[in-house]
């Protein structure tokens, strides 16, 4: 059994929450690389434009709880999330129209753009500060656990304990259909083909008709419901805070350029890869380990690489090797 | 003399700065086959680009049909039935072939199927590669794709840029092949050509320009025969 007990714990704390940390990652990470081939800039903003949109979203869930809608046991924020696409939709677009069209216009080089998307961060950052201030939010109701730790371990007999909240399968059920529905659009629509075809030819696909605003267009609409999704699935995981959602910039970043940027198919491979080596490289091993290793083997320390403080600091490294010895990416993607 | 049904008429102009056509006259009647020669810089490239309005131009008209499209943008006068190959990025190379003749068709609304049917009957390789991605297949058949895809808007007039660029000999006689069976569906041809001899042999109608003037006009077989010609820019 002691095997079966070291795969039941490292699943509990490590395996389960990385799976949903990494698809959170994912969904935000093919918005940066889908912005990086259509608009062909590094969107800085990314990480505050989740936090305002996932705002919308508790502003939303607040509204519905207190005229006592409930869809029990998923949480309530899933009623909210349409209402949230929209806000961020609209946010996206209008800050097209006042920043980023200008900078199209004169054809500014991509540095130019990241500045102006660095400005837009700030900005947006402040606006969700002024509506949610700077302290954590917790908007998560609906049942709590598929299975608890004891409900497993009634049904099973280990000594190990396995739950699975609500969040976290709700979390890979939704990224999961969310990306098949992202690959059959781009892929199989109309739509879809041009934005593939203006990312990998911008002059022949004006030549052949293809309208690039509009191209642009669906782009921001395509990011502000994968961020939607992304921010609201963090939240109910992991609770609302703006820096958070800001910090999260780093390992969406280091998942794209690993995956290799302008390949949504490298996005979600390598936001996996940072999700589980960052959760990985912080896990303390030595409860597995202690199972797996022989009589009297034990360790006698934690048996964790680095305090879990550090894990930026994994992604860090982690983008850090992939830039100076594969700046493609796994997936061959385009350099910065 | 009828007036042809695509021409470039005294055009001058450049890409900002100095000129680089002067007064230069472009022609090509229905069904027929136009080449545009020269020595290296001569602003071969730059008369197509013009008749396709990617330069403004300064003096002078481009007329389709009798009519003065010279404020157009290319992409309207992609609407008006001319179709252009550039010469270099002229295919979506992530893309499979089959996607490349698709967005070729992106402004049609209606069926395209009897299109693509017509571009792989002219091009039999692209039909077993169609679901292969356009960037993986050799020079001459990502010339092939270039080709369908800017035939799949049905245009009355095709534009070649270099379009033997690069490629081997033997493929450039097929690629002349076809494009000789192209002009005989009544497609107008304007190309340009790096490989001189062997394009004023397929063409009606040759131009030799040299910086950005008309040197010599005249039917490619007289040009061909013409010992000024051959001296000059055939090498004897």
């Amino acid at each position: 059994m002691e095997p079966l007990n070291a795969l039941v714990s490292v699943s509990n704390f490590m395996l389960v929450p990385a799976l949903a940390y990494g698809s959170q990652l994912a969904l935000g990470a093919l918005g940066i690389t889908l912005i990086f081939s259509i608009l062909r800039f590094a969107h800085f903003a990314h990480g505050d434009t989740m936090a305002i949109g996932t705002a919308a979203v508790i502003g939303g869930t607040v509204f519905l709880q207190a005229r006592g809608v409930s869809i029990d046991p998923l949480p309530t924020a899933l009623l909210a999330v349409p209402f949230g696409i929209l806000v961020l939709a609209a946010y996206l677009l209008a800050t097209d129209r006042l920043v980023y069209r200008y900078y199209r216009r004169v054809k500014a080089k991509p540095m130019i753009f990241v500045m102006a998307s660095l400005g837009v961060m700030f900005v947006t950052n402040g606006i969700t500060r002024l509506f949610m201030g700077t302290g954590e939010s917790r908007f998560e109701d609906g049942q709590r656990f598929i299975f608890t730790v004891r409900e497993f371990r009634e049904f099973t007999g280990l000594a190990e304990g396995l739950a699975l909240r609500t969040s976290q399968a709700l979390t890979i059920i939704v990224a999961l259909i969310a990306m098949v529905v992202l690959f059959w659009f781009l892929n199989r629509t109309r739509a879809g083909k041009s934005m593939r075809a203006y990312s990998d030819n911008e002059d022949l696909a004006l030549l052949s008709g293809i309208n690039p605003e509009r191209v642009v267009t669906i782009t921001w609409v395509i990011t502000a419901i994968l961020l939607v999704l992304a921010g609201t699935l963090y939240g109910l995981d992991k609770g609302f805070r703006p820096f958070n959602y800001f910090q999260l910039l780093l390992p969406m970043f280091a998942a794209a350029i690993l995956g290799g940027l302008g390949s949504p198919l490298g996005a979600i491979v390598g936001a996996y890869v940072v999700a589980f080596a960052e959760m990985g490289i912080t896990f303390a091993w030595r409860r597995v380990l202690s199972y797996l290793a022989p009589e009297g083997m034990e360790p006698s320390t934690m048996m964790q690489l680095l305090p879990v403080d550090y894990k930026f600091a994994v992604t860090f490294a982690i983008l850090v090797i992939v830039l100076l010895f594969r700046p493609t990416g796994i997936f061959k993607g385009k350099v910065i | 003399m009828a007036e042809p049904f695509l021409i470039g008429d005294a055009m001058t102009g450049g890409y900002g700065g100095a000129d680089i056509l002067h007064s230069c006259t472009i022609a090509v009647d229905k069904g027929e086959i136009a080449v545009i020669v020269g020595p290296n810089g001569a602003g071969k490239s730059t008369a197509m680009k013009a008749v396709f309005g990617m330069l403004k131009l300064r003096e002078g008209q481009v007329r389709l049909a009798g009519e003065d499209i010279t404020a157009l943008s290319p992409q309207a006068r992609v609407a008006k039935g001319m179709g252009f190959v550039p010469q270099t990025s002229n295919i979506f190379p992530s893309m499979s072939v089959e996607e490349n003749l698709e967005m070729g068709a992106f402004i049609r609304a209606d069926d395209i199927s009897e299109t693509m049917e017509q571009i792989y009957e002219l091009f039999p390789i692209l039909r077993d590669k169609r679901r292969q991605a356009a960037g993986e297949l050799s020079g001459g058949q990502r010339q092939q794709v270039a080709v369908g895809r800017a035939l799949m808007t049905k245009p009355t007039v095709l534009m070649l840029d270099e379009p033997t660029a690069g490629v081997s000999p033997i493929v450039m006689d097929e690629l002349f092949d076809r494009i000789i069976e192209i002009a005989r569906t009544g497609i107008s041809i304007l190309m340009v050509e790096q490989n001189a001899r062997q394009a004023l042999n397929i063409a009606d109608k040759g131009y030799v320009l040299v910086q950005g003037e008309n040197r010599y006009t005249d039917t490619g077989a007289a040009l061909l025969a013409d010992p000024d010609v051959r001296k000059s820019f055939l090498g004897g």
